[in-house]
């Protein structure tokens, strides 16, 4: 029995390390090509237009909601105190550090990763991609550095914008039983915010697009043969990139609290 | 003496020059699956060798090898005189860029029209800017291929055959001197895979290539191969020309052209 266990726990280990290694050479490759024979600037931008104006939508009601959701739950508590006054720093300082940037990029995750991660395996399956290296073309650098690059840099962006839209969310949900202006609701709002709460959130957010890029091109380049593979690609793209958010949002909440605190 | 030895000299140097590939002792496993166990083949400038065999002998993996995408164990295999396992990733894309690879299914990359497909090897591996000179390019070769009208449409807007011949355009651009085919008429109607076998023998007789084409098609096989070789349990079992294959006495060769 405890040899069974232990061949089932060694074979689990090394497929682990296997994909690891892996990683660690697609980084390597991913580092290496980006101004390997000049840089793909219209791909790139195609892609900008792709995972930034395409989600433009989707972020932007996510984050009214989040702010007027989190504004209605606390606000009876708050009452309850006597600290209404506090709604506005406290949805922003929330919103801002924490909720906006994590809720963002999961959300990104479930929308960017999984089709990244099911183009790539697609295009991997119907052998496109071998096309593209037997013609002596640069998929990595035409595929993978791109939509990378692209994710890290319409992240912050989109955070930026929906937590925007989370402290107008945050106003309205207040007028809903009060009224407040929102001159004073924003000035309320930004004097809770210091600076060491929005550049460690807005550092944060290009590690979370690397990641959902990243996880995304990962899961479609090395995608199986088979259209099964496609979905599982998608699938675990997010489901990885989902993962690495949260643990990056862990690490990031250390290094602010060792750097500020 | 000298004099014989120098005329043998000479001749072995003129036959090597006229050797684009050259497969010695070539071996490929996939885990415990040996799928090539002794592949030894040579291709001649200007000839066209078809691979025949059973799915699964190997006939895929012989051409990936020859192009680069998967590595052989063991064994030697040069392609127009350099050995691919020894090339560098900059000596591998140079020798790729003399090379074409007809895939299966076409491979077009479907998020891009069929100008779009033919503009990406150009740019991207010969580098050209000049927009005329790219322009006359795609036009000559749509018009090598027949398909001048489908210069603006997607790959999901082709049908089978079109793909096929948009695929072959797409190879032909960059005027390789050795094109690899795999399965080039297979899912095709007999119309549309005769069209295409012959389509290869005047592109092939145009633009001068050398080519190996992996086909099921004994039709095809009739109408392209300057020689054939069976595969068998991985390795070539015979080659001939499409008569002397068709008379061999062993049945399993015979199984083939029944």
């Amino acid at each position: 029995m405890r040899t069974i266990m232990a061949s089932v726990l060694t074979s689990a280990f090394n497929k682990y390390m296997e994909v690891v290694g892996d990683q660690v050479v697609f980084t390597g490759q991913f580092a290496r090509n980006i101004f390997r024979d000049g840089f793909e600037w219209g791909e790139f931008l195609r892609q900008c237009y792709i995972v930034g104006y395409r989600s433009i939508g989707l972020v932007a009601i996510t984050g009214f909601i989040i702010g007027f959701v989190l504004t209605l739950q606390t606000q009876p508590t708050l009452k309850d105190f006597g600290a209404e006054s506090y709604v506005p720093g406290m949805v922003s300082i929330s919103i801002v550090r924490e909720i906006g940037p994590v809720i963002i990029a999961l959300i990104c995750a479930g929308k960017i990763a999984s089709s990244i991660g099911a183009e790539l395996g697609s295009m991997k399956v119907t052998e496109q991609i071998a096309a593209m290296e037997v013609s002596s073309a640069n998929p990595i650098q035409y595929l993978v550095v791109t939509r990378v690059l692209a994710c890290t840099m319409m992240l912050p962006l989109l955070t930026i914008m929906a937590d925007a839209l989370a402290l107008l969310g945050g106003w309205v949900g207040v007028n809903v039983q009060e009224h407040v202006s929102m001159a004073l609701f924003f000035r309320k709002s930004f004097n809770a915010l210091k600076f060491s709460d929005l550049l460690p959130s807005v550092v944060k957010t290009f590690f979370f697009g690397y990641a959902i890029g990243f996880v995304g091109c990962y899961k479609g380049y090395h995608s199986s043969r088979g259209t099964e593979s496609v979905g599982s690609a998608a699938n675990s793209a997010v489901v990885s990139a989902s993962l690495w958010i949260i643990l990056i949002d862990a690490i990031a909440v250390q290094v602010t609290n060792l750097i500020y605190y | 003496m000298n004099d014989t030895l120098v005329q043998e000299k000479a001749t072995q140097t003129a036959v090597d020059d006229d050797v684009v590939i050259r497969i010695e002792h070539l071996k490929k496993s996939f885990g415990d699956n040996e799928v090539l166990k002794n592949i030894n083949l040579e291709l001649h400038k200007g000839e066209n060798i078809v691979v025949l065999g059973r799915s699964g002998q190997g006939k895929s993996v012989t051409i990936q090898c020859i192009a680069g995408l998967l590595e052989p164990d063991d064994g030697s295999l040069k392609v127009l005189g350099k050995e691919v396992k020894d090339l560098s990733d900059d000596e591998l894309k140079e020798l790729r860029s003399k090379l074409g690879f007809l895939f299966q299914s076409g491979a077009l990359y479907d998020s891009m029209t069929v100008r779009e497909n033919l503009l990406f090897p150009l740019t991207r591996v010969l580098k050209m800017k000049d927009e005329a000179e790219m322009e006359q390019r795609i036009k000559d070769v749509l018009e090598s291929v027949g398909l001048e009208e489908a210069i603006d449409k997607y790959p999901a807007d082709l049908s089978g055959g079109m793909r096929k011949r948009v695929g072959l355009a797409r190879t032909l651009i960059l005027r390789p001197e050795i094109i690899l085919y795999d399965e080039p008429t297979t899912g095709l109607d007999p119309i549309t895979s005769r069209e295409i076998s012959e389509l290869i023998v005047k592109l092939q007789e145009k633009y001068e290539t050398s080519s190996i084409i992996i086909t099921h098609d004994i039709a095809c096989a009739r109408i392209v191969a300057d020689r054939i070789a069976v595969m068998n349990d991985g390795e070539f079992i015979a080659t001939g020309t499409y008569d002397e294959l068709t008379k061999s006495p062993d049945e399993l060769i015979n199984n083939f052209f029944k």
